[in-house]
């Protein structure tokens, strides 16, 4: 429906379908980075499977000029390079598209569709033609479909050559047997077919500063700016990675130079029970520690996060949300731990949340994440999604301020606690603000000692089964989640004041594809208000947006409309003008599917 | 409820080396049962850190869920304690000693918090060296939730019940040195004389300590026929040999003939001397403890005493590679690269 506004210059998809484990990742890459570097926005996904080798794997680039970049639907040019998904890569081909395949051998009859064109290129025959190598033979094809590529669609041959120059520095005899590849596949389209398609690349200007990176890298990259010094884990998809780039990053940038030892520490724990366990005992002895996992890691680290809220412990927990219930769909994304975190553990709990939507947003929010921890001495939740975890997104460059201090929170010193004029009490509200003073072990030898424990207690954290105490002790959590609600990232808004009675609500790997569908409505005449959470607590302005509104929709990508549910139940919100739109597939939303949801509904009314 | 004990201080009490009395190494009145072996193995701690010269709140005190993990608020008030969730000590104490190495850690598990719900992570904090001092306050059950079975209850021990243990016993002890503990004790929470050195010896070890001390539970498996009760403990206690601990600087004086002594020094420099000692077992060889254990089981003997010691331990942060200076009191300067840096990163993203 909104696809026929497109143009044909710098906006279209290409996805490649691979077997996983042959290489084709780097080719796959060279090829979006080209586009990049020409200075066209692209936004590149993996679609893989839970699997090291053998099954089919895509890769997905879309293209585009306007600068969207959540997933759109409808495939343009499909480089089919899997036999055994031959079939349905042909029929996802939108109508008009091209099927690139390798021509070595005759396609099937039953592959061959009236409406779609053709673009064989026996790559096998060249690789077999031109190198001995099994191993060759194998990587150079990909590299053979690049240089294919790279003229059906006006790619200029001197960004694929820097690029593979600083892919191959210190290895320069890779070099040129890569840059015959490409002249080999630039070659055979040449003399056969003619090009570029009417779908093509132009250099433009459009992409500045930004930089092509996958949210879990900058994370941990955030991570280590943030200053966590202890981190442990364990390995799940899709977290795996930003503990990893966590670990290179340290390696290069947190090693003494003079002693050669680590001003960090890294646990592979037995469990995430372990791993947050271990983060907790960091934190509650004054490092900052965190770790990372996705939604089944949750369900375990739940007893712990009870813990951590009651005992009022910094914590901070990254979540790259993926498929559930249960194992799910472990390399598909989602957004469906929402309920599952903000309400972590049993009894009366509230967890401070995070919502970042771009790899700048999880580097930043690492960092806020810390001084949150720590300033509300409770665990803070970064939830992000396999879709910004894995893939890399086009962001604004990181930025840090030297000046920036890290907010420790509310710690006695020695000195402090020796000039203390008033019995001390780890849990007493001095300020008001339902957040106390804590002190870190061996501050003090005579002062400060304290027994943190997760059954009741009083002011002076002894045990206690008083009621009243303990009705005190929960409302004044009550009371820091308010003072949580001051600090928290504000909501963004994408309008100046109420511009219309329709309002839609979205928050993280949503945002890119709702405001294409933003643009798409108003296109079509209905301008909607836009708001995007970055964080839970709700304050104000989350409430007075909704309140402002007729009808909200609320955007997600989990079937039991957990944000809208966790809107309506903190803010006491008439559920009825709350409207769903939920795409729960494993596949990041588009905004073709928004727009399409919006309209349905705003028609039916 | 616990009852903060009134602070006054005898004049006259004798005074460690750091002038620190008896009294400012104890806790909060005890709330367990009378005559429960847990609280002698909180004495036994008063004592060894009173004598041992440690500062109190150099001390992390952790511990799990059940009547034993409830001791550190009996002991060391001076002392930061955590009491966790239910056989999760260990990796609260692998955080804690990650982001601060200059402490003393002080973990205290049940049988059923370590051997059950906690193997997971009992398991796996003895084979990553972490310097700690564990004590299990082994009762060979739940006393907390009120007697069941736990996985340390030997096969056929008869329960207040009446009923007899189905499953064979868990040995933390065996298992432990299995998974290459560097450091393993048993004790029974009733012969002081040997416990007291024995936590003393453990927290002058660079690496994982553990105790296992035999604390019969008197509400709940005291009865005729367990193989935890105190007179069953008392009657098949086999000390391997006599133990004194010797700390650092303190004069040696011999009671003993060499030949029947063996005198293994710690890391710090302190002593540790066996006395008396059963010659067919060496605290430093592995396979002579195995055995000694596996015969000592089968003669339905409960040996207690120092079973083994590696000198060469290597713990935790050595292996990690991690900088002297305790993590948590890094330096911003340390920790942040900067702006400069991020500038060359995000141009290496482009
Ligand atoms: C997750 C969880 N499950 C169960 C319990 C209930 N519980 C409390 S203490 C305990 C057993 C304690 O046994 P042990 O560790 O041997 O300590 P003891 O009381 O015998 O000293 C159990 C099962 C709990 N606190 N948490
Ligand atoms: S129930 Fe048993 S273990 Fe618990 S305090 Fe009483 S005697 Fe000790
Ligand atoms: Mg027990």
């Amino acid at each position: 429906m909104f696809s026929s506004t497109m143009s044909s210059i710098n906006d279209f998809v290409v996805r490649f379908a691979n077997v996983n484990g042959t290489g084709s990742a780097s080719a796959n890459l060279l090829f979006a980075k080209s586009i990049f570097r020409m200075g066209v926005p692209i936004a590149p996904k993996n679609i893989f499977p839970s699997n090291i080798q053998g099954l089919p794997t895509w890769y997905e680039v879309r293209v585009s000029e306007k600068g969207y970049l959540g997933r759109r639907a409808g495939i343009d040019l499909m480089v089919s390079m899997n036999p055994q998904s031959m079939k349905k890569d042909v029929e996802s081909v939108r109508p008009g598209g091209y099927f690139f395949y390798d021509s070595t051998k005759p396609l099937q009859e039953s592959f061959i569709r009236e409406d779609i064109h053709y673009i064989g290129v026996p790559l096998m025959e060249i690789c077999n033609r031109e190198y001995t190598d099994a191993r060759q033979k194998q990587l150079f094809k990909n590299i053979v479909y690049v240089g294919a590529l790279a003229v059906l669609l006006s790619i200029e041959f001197e960004v694929l050559e820097t690029l593979l120059k600083e892919q191959f520095k210190g290895k320069e005899k890779l070099v040129a047997p890569n840059v015959k590849a490409l002249n080999l596949g630039a070659d055979y389209i040449r003399e056969h077919y003619s090009f570029p398609l009417d779908f093509h690349v132009e250099r433009r200007d459009l992409v500045g500063d930004m930089i092509l990176i996958d949210g879990n890298s900058a994370a941990g990259l955030g991570a280590v700016y943030a200053g966590a010094s202890v981190v442990s884990w364990y390995p799940i998809t899709p977290s795996t990675s930003l503990v990893s780039a966590f670990e290179e990053y340290a390696r290069e940038l947190r090693v003494d130079p003079v002693t050669g030892k680590n001003n960090y520490a890294i646990v592979q724990a037995e469990d995430e029970l372990s791993a947050i366990g271990m983060a907790i005992g960091a934190n509650w002895n004054g490092a900052r520690s965190f770790t990372a996992t996705s939604g089944p890691g949750v369900s375990l680290m739940s007893e712990f996060l009870g813990l951590a809220y009651y005992a009022e412990i910094p914590v901070v927990l990254v979540d790259v949300q993926r498929a559930g219930p249960s194992t799910g769909m472990p390399t598909r994304t989602q957004q469906s731990d929402i309920l599952s975190a903000a309400y972590a553990s049993h009894g009366d709990t509230k967890q401070v949340l995070l919502f970042p939507s771009t790899p700048k947003e999880c580097f930043d929010m690492m960092a806020d994440a810390f001084d949150l921890a720590e300033q509300l001495q409770t665990p803070v939740i970064m939830l992000t999604d396999l879709d910004l975890g894995m893939n890399d997104n086009l962001s604004a460059p990181f930025q840090w301020d030297d000046a920036r201090a890290y907010q420790r929170g509310k710690v006695l010193s020695a000195e402090e606690l020796e000039n203390a004029k008033t019995r001390w009490g780890r849990y007493l509200d001095i300020d008001g603000d339902g957040v106390p003073y804590r002190t870190l072990p061996g501050t003090h030898p005579t002062k400060g000692a304290y027994f943190t424990r997760g059954t009741s207690h009083d002011e002076y954290a002894v045990y206690s089964e008083d009621s009243d105490t303990y009705v005190r002790i929960m409302e004044r959590l009550l009371v820091k989640l308010n003072t949580a609600k001051k600090l928290v990232p504000a909501p963004e808004f994408y309008q100046d004041g109420k511009q219309s009675d329709t309002g839609i609500v979205f928050i993280g790997t949503t945002t890119h594809s709702a405001r294409e569908s933003l643009d798409q409505l108003k296109a079509q005449g209905i301008p909607c208000d836009a708001m995007r959470l970055r964080a839970f607590p709700f304050n104000e302005d989350v409430a007075a947006f909704i309140q402002d509104h007729d009808r909200v929709f609320v955007i997600e990508q989990n079937r039991d409309a957990q944000l809208r549910s966790l809107l309506v139940n903190e803010l006491d919100i008439n559920p009825s003008k709350m409207i769903k739109v939920l795409n729960f597939d494993g596949t990041p939303i588009t905004a073709d599917f928004i727009s399409s949801s919006i309209l349905k509904s705003l028609t039916t009314v | 409820m616990s009852y903060i004990k009134p602070k006054f201080h005898h004049p006259l009490l004798p005074k460690n080396k750091l002038g620190y009395t008896r009294k400012d190494y104890e806790g909060s009145i005890s709330t367990l049962c009378a005559g429960c072996g847990h609280d002698s193995i909180s004495a036994a701690i008063v004592e060894a850190c009173y004598e041992l010269n440690v500062e109190p709140h150099k001390v992390a005190k952790l511990s799990g869920i059940g009547c034993s993990s409830k001791t550190p608020a009996y002991f060391l008030s001076n002392s930061h304690g955590f009491n966790s969730v239910h056989g999760r000590m260990p990796s609260i104490a692998t955080g804690a000693n990650l982001a601060n190495c200059d402490l003393v850690y002080l973990g205290v598990s049940g049988d059923g918090d370590s051997a059950s719900i906690g193997m997971g992570q009992f398991v796996h904090v003895v084979r990553r060296n972490l310097n700690m001092v564990y004590i299990v306050m082994n009762n060979g059950c739940y006393g907390l939730t009120k007697g069941q079975d736990s996985a340390t209850a030997d096969r056929g021990s008869i329960s207040k019940g009446g009923d007899a243990t189905l499953f064979e016993g868990i040995d933390l002890c065996s298992l432990a040195i299995e998974l290459g503990a560097t450091f393993v004790a048993q004790s029974f929470s009733g012969d002081k004389a040997q416990l007291v050195p024995l936590i003393e010896a453990a927290m002058s070890h660079q690496g994982f300590a553990l105790i296992n001390v035999l604390s019969p539970c008197v509400t709940f498996n005291n009865n005729p026929g367990s193989t935890k009760s105190y007179e069953y403990v008392r009657e098949h206690n086999e000390a391997l040999a006599g133990i004194d601990f010797i700390p650092v600087g303190d004069e040696i004086t011999t009671n003993y003939n060499e030949g029947e002594r063996v005198e293994v020094t710690m890391h710090d420099g302190s002593v540790l001397r066996l006395n008396k000692l059963d010659h067919t077992w060496d605290p430093q060889d592995k396979l002579s403890i195995i055995a000694a254990l596996k015969k000592s089981q089968q003669a339905h003997e409960i040996l207690t005493g120092l079973l083994y010691i590696d000198r060469t331990s290597v713990p935790l942060h050595t292996m990690l590679n991690t900088t002297e200076t305790p993590l948590n009191q890094l330096k911003e300067d340390q920790l942040c690269p900067g702006s400069k840096v991020l500038e060359g990163i995000n141009a290496g993203l482009r």
